[in-house]
């Protein structure tokens, strides 16, 4: 008799390893990081996630950031907030030896405070706020929209549009069971995208995402936000 | 192995192997195949009360055990809820007929400016299932609506779940209304979420942290046995 159920789907999880990713593929993004230089080039080292890598690296160019080095955990550590605060700590421990100074590209995301303790611990700075969708925004102006009732709003960045089936729909499960649909999404009434970059082939995706979620449909550009201020001042010398 | 072989005939099992066919049917989140057993027990005479403690809330503590070590995630558990959901369904008119053991009662609502209620509705299913009348205020709840709830339905307990970082501060402001107004241990109150940790619970004063609804209903319990206690010294 074949067994069902828990004997037939235990898995191992994975370790956690150092990011081995090359590519600026989303796809490589989310699932391999982006490994740090393997010669060091600048002496300010920014430990990143990997949704936010062509965004800080667009940032890094427009204003000559030379100095700084990026290596970004896998975005898919989102989907288990408990091992960003982890991870980011090994990542500081592995480079801190090799780097005057090391920051965050992470907002608290979900880890409840915890990435807050232990970078103040390690003694290095992180992204003010709670998380991308805030400070893409702009973290006052994201708070003000909250405090007005904003509150029934999922969000979308050109990351997250990208990369919508492999980081929402497939690991809701929604590629296998629809009717799970209502049951994730059932309270929301609005799925809002804030573009960092104009691009028409992403709006119009993030429109279609809209439609597949039941969702009105709203378009924010955005920028940068606060990550592009936050990482000026963390680079003026 | 053919397809025949691996079909499993739920009608053909002893009462034992049923059971943990339940729990792996509950696992997988096969509603009609649980349902299906449901009724095989009862014809079985299985008391609806067994039914519900040793085969769907026996499975779903499985399941949840499983989500809080990174095995199952929240599809997985949303499916498994809507097959507890079909087998009690069937209990339910039964369990309402031949008197269940009542082991408390708990308001519970997700906070202010949170919309999020997977954890909580997992919780509110799981307390039901363990004996526990609940009154769930949905989404969204004011400090107001909490207070409203407990004078109304006077509970045992104030479950609070949140998931934002932003939005989990506020079950502070509930805990301190509570304080001013000389109610707060006239109540067990338990908060839980995926940012919460033990830590925040002591911090805002709740009297326990839940990091998942199977440990929820262990610690409702055993809070509720140690009120009781209490109040017949």
């Amino acid at each position: 008799m074949a067994r069902r159920g828990r004997a037939a789907r235990l898995t191992e999880r994975a370790a956690w390893r150092p990011p081995t990713g090359r590519s600026l593929e989303e796809k490589s993004l989310s699932e391999h990081g982006l490994a740090a230089p393997e010669r060091k080039v600048g002496r300010v080292l920014l430990i990143a996630c990997g949704a936010l890598a062509r965004e800080i690296l667009a940032i890094k160019e427009a204003n000559g950031m030379d100095h700084l080095d990026l290596t970004c955990l896998p975005a898919k550590l989102h989907l288990y907030p408990d091992q960003i605060t982890k991870s980011v700590e090994a990542a500081v421990l592995k480079h801190r030896a090799v780097y005057d100074e090391i920051f965050i590209g992470y907002a608290d995301c979900g880890t409840g405070g915890q990435l807050e303790r232990k970078c103040a611990e390690l003694g290095v700075e992180m992204v003010k706020g709670p998380h991308c969708y805030s400070f893409f925004e702009g973290n006052d102006a994201f708070a003000n929209r909250s405090d007005a009732g904003e509150i029934t709003a999922f969000y979308l960045t050109d990351f997250l549009v990208k990369q919508f089936d492999a980081f929402i729909w497939r690991p809701m499960g929604l590629d296998k069971n629809p009717e799970l649909r209502d049951m994730i999404f059932g309270n929301y009434t609005t799925l809002v995208y804030q573009s960092q970059v104009e691009d028409p082939g992403l709006l119009a995706k993030a429109k279609e995402c809209a439609n597949r979620m039941g969702l009105r449909f709203e378009h924010r550009h955005t920028g940068y936000g606060d990550l592009e201020t936050q990482l000026r001042d963390w680079t003026q010398d | 192995m053919s397809e025949e072989e691996d079909d499993i005939i739920l009608s053909e099992l002893d009462d034992e192997e049923l059971v943990q066919q339940m729990f792996d049917d509950l696992y997988d989140g096969l509603k009609e195949e649980i349902e299906e057993s449901v009724n095989i027990l009862l014809e079985r005479n299985w008391q609806p009360y067994d039914i519900l403690t040793k085969a769907l809330v026996g499975g779903m503590t499985i399941v949840g055990a499983d989500f809080r070590d990174g095995i199952l995630f929240v599809p997985e558990v949303l499916l498994a809820a809507n097959a507890m959901k079909g087998g009690m369904a069937i209990l339910k008119p039964l369990l309402a007929e031949t008197g269940a053991p009542r082991m408390g009662s708990m308001v519970i609502g997700t906070v202010k400016g949170d919309i999020h209620d997977i954890g909580k509705n997992l919780v509110s299913m799981m307390m039901e299932g363990a004996g526990f009348e609940v009154v769930d205020l949905g989404i969204n709840n004011a400090v107001e609506s909490y207070l409203e709830a407990l004078e109304e339905h006077k509970p045992d307990i104030l479950g609070m779940s949140a998931l934002l970082t932003t939005t989990m501060p506020y079950m502070k402001v509930v805990i301190d209304t509570m304080v001013e107004q000389g109610t707060r241990d006239d109540y067990i109150v338990l908060v839980g979420g995926a940012p919460l940790n033990e830590e925040f619970g002591k911090a805002i004063g709740a009297d326990a942290y839940c990091r998942d609804a199977a440990v929820a209903v262990e610690t409702a319990k055993e809070f509720v046995a140690r009120k009781h206690n209490q109040m017949s010294a």
